[in-house]
C-alpha cells in the first residue's frame, strides 16, 4: 500500500462528489430524454425539428467545448446582453450547478434516443387497448405505455449511466472538488501524480463495477413476470 | 456577438483544426493494429492471452480518458530516474558529443503521451468492437469452411474476417467519431489542437462564446463529415444485400 501522505480521506470525498454530480447529472437527462423522446414523436414539426436539432448538435461537438462553452460562455453573454441593455451584472455559474446542467444536457440527448426506440417498441395494440378499456391520453401514457417503454429502456439507459459518470471527470477543469480534482491536489502536493491519478481511476472503475452489478439486479426486477429468454433480451 | 474575432484568427483556429484530424488519425490506425492483436489474444482458448487481454479492455473502458492522459502524461514523471535509465538510441551530434535519448524524452513530450493514450483508449474499445463481431459470424459459415478443407489462416481471411468487417464497420464508425471529439482533451497537456488553440485565442481576447462556437461548429462539421464517409462505406461493403 503506497504512503498517501493523508489524502485518503479527500479522495473518498471526492469519489462522493463524482456520484453526486452523476447522479444529478442523470436525473437531469432522464427527464430530458423523456422530452427529447415526446419531441420527436410530436406531430408538431416545430418541436419535432427542436428535438432533432438537439440530438443532432449534442452528438457532434465534444463535451468539454459544451461544458467550457457553458461555464464560461453563457455567463459572458448574459453580461453582454445586461451591458447593451444599460445595466452591469457579474454572473458566475457554480461548478456544481455547470457541470450538473452540461453533463446532463449532453447525456439527455442520449437518452432522447434510448426512449424512442422504447417507446416504439411498445406495441400499437397496447395503446389502442388501453384506449378500448376507456383510459384516457394521459392514463394509459402513465399506467400502460410509460411501465413497459422503461423496462424495455433500462439497459440502454444503463450504457448511458456509464459512459456519464466517466464524463463527470471533465467537471475537475471547471474546479468542482470531485474525484479528479483531489487527485490533482493531492498530486501537486506530494510529487506523486502517478500514485493519485491511479487511485482516481481505479475508483471510477469501482463505481462501474457496482453500476453493472446495480444495472442487472434492476433488469431483473423490471423483467419479472416476463418469460425466461424473452423478455430478458431486449 | 462579435463574429469578427472569429475571421481574424481563422488561421490559427484552422492550424488547431490540422492538430486535431492529425491526432485522430494516427491515433486510430495504431490502435486499429492493437485491438485486432488484443481481440484475437480475447478470443482464444488459452487463459493466459485471455485474461491479460480482458483486464485491459476492462481498464480502459471502464476509467475516463482524462484519468488515463494525467496517468500517462503527469504520472510519467513520478518514474522520471527511471525512464531515463532506459536508452533508446545514441547518436553523434554536430560537434562529435554523444547524445543519448531516453524513454523521458518521449514521455515528457505532450504529443507522444497524447497519441498513445488516446490510441490505447481506442484499441481497447475497438478491441470489443471487433470482438463482438467475430462471435457474431454464424458458426454454420465456419463449420462449413472447415469441412471444404480451408486452413485456419484461409478460413480467416476468406470466411470470418470479410464478415466480421461489415459487421463491425457501423460501430467502428461511431467510435471513430467519439475518439475525433476525445481528442479535445488533449489541450488539458498543453497541445493546441482545436480546442486548445481556442482556450488560447479566448484567454486573449475574452471572446468566450464567439469562439466556443464558432470551434463546435468546426468539430460538428467534422463528425458529419466522418458520419457521411462511413455511411458511404457501409453501402460499398453490404453490396451483395438485397434492400
Amino acid at each position: 500500500m503506497p504512503d498517501l501522505h493523508g489524502y485518503g480521506p479527500s479522495l473518498l470525498q471526492g469519489a462522493w462528489m463524482t456520484v453526486n454530480v452523476g447522479l444529478a447529472a442523470m436525473l437531469v437527462a432522464v427527464i430530458l430524454g423523456l422530452l427529447g423522446a415526446w419531441g420527436k414523436a410530436s406531430s408538431k414539426p416545430l418541436i419535432r425539428f427542436a428535438a432533432d436539432a438537439y440530438t443532432t448538435v449534442i452528438r457532434g461537438v465534444p463535451e468539454l467545448i459544451l461544458l467550457l462553452l457553458i461555464y464560461y460562455g453563457v455567463p459572458t453573454l448574459i453580461q453582454d446582453a445586461a451591458q447593451a441593455a444599460g445595466y452591469t451584472l457579474r454572473v458566475h455559474l457554480n461548478p456544481f450547478l455547470a457541470g450538473v446542467i452540461t453533463i446532463g444536457f449532453i447525456y439527455g440527448a442520449f437518452a432522447t434516443e434510448v426512449f424512442r426506440g422504447a417507446f416504439n417498441a411498445v406495441p400499437e395494440g397496447q395503446r389502442a387497448a388501453a384506449r378500448a378499456a376507456g383510459m384516457s391520453q394521459s392514463l394509459a401514457w402513465r399506467r400502460v405505455i410509460l411501465p413497459q417503454a422503461l423496462r424495455i429502456a433500462l439497459p440502454g439507459l444503463g450504457n448511458v449511466w456509464m459512459v456519464l459518470i466517466k464524463a463527470t471527470a471533465l467537471v475537475s477543469l471547471i474546479q468542482l472538488e470531485e474525484v479528479m480534482r483531489k487527485a490533482k491536489i493531492a498530486a501537486n502536493a506530494t510529487h506523486q501524480p502517478f500514485t493519485f491519478y491511479l487511485l482516481a481511476s481505479l475508483m471510477f472503475l469501482a463505481i462501474t463495477v457496482v453500476s453493472v452489478v446495480v444495472q442487472h439486479r434492476a433488469e431483473r426486477w423490471a423483467n419479472r413476470g416476463h418469460a425466461a429468454g424473452r423478455g430478458g433480451g431486449n | 456577438m462579435d463574429i469578427e474575432v472569429v475571421w481574424a484568427h481563422w488561421g490559427r483556429l484552422m492550424d488547431g483544426a490540422g492538430v486535431t484530424v492529425q491526432l485522430t488519425v494516427v491515433s486510430l490506425a495504431i490502435g486499429l493494429l492493437v485491438a485486432v492483436v488484443l481481440a484475437a489474444m480475447r478470443v482464444s482458448r488459452h487463459v493466459l492471452l485471455r485474461w491479460p487481454a480482458y483486464a485491459y479492455i476492462f481498464y480502459f473502458r471502464g476509467t475516463p480518458l482524462l484519468v488515463q492522459l494525467f496517468l500517462v502524461y503527469y504520472g510519467s514523471g513520478q518514474f522520471r530516474t527511471e525512464l531515463e535509465g532506459v536508452v533508446i538510441w545514441r547518436y553523434l551530434n554536430a560537434a562529435g558529443d554523444q547524445v543519448q535519448i531516453t524513454l523521458w524524452h518521449y514521455f515528457r513530450d505532450a504529443w507522444f503521451c497524447a497519441v498513445l493514450t488516446l490510441m490505447l483508449n481506442t484499441s481497447a474499445y475497438t478491441a470489443e468492437i471487433l470482438r463482438g463481431a467475430l462471435q457474431s459470424v454464424a458458426r454454420g459459415q465456419i463449420e462449413a469452411a472447415r469441412a471444404a478443407g480451408m486452413s485456419r489462416i484461409l478460413l480467416a481471411r476468406r470466411v470470418l474476417l470479410p464478415q466480421a468487417c461489415r459487421i463491425a464497420l457501423p460501430m467502428y464508425g461511431n467510435e471513430v467519431v467519439f475518439l475525433l471529439q476525445a481528442t479535445s482533451l488533449v489541450s488539458t497537456i498543453t497541445i493546441l489542437d482545436l480546442t486548445g488553440t481556442a482556450r488560447r485565442i479566448i484567454a486573449s481576447t475574452f471572446a468566450v462564446y464567439e469562439i466556443y462556437i464558432a470551434v463546435a461548429v468546426f468539430y460538428l462539421l467534422l463528425s458529419y463529415g466522418l458520419i457521411v464517409l462511413f455511411r458511404g462505406l457501409e453501402r460499398r461493403w453490404s453490396h451483395h444485400r438485397v434492400g
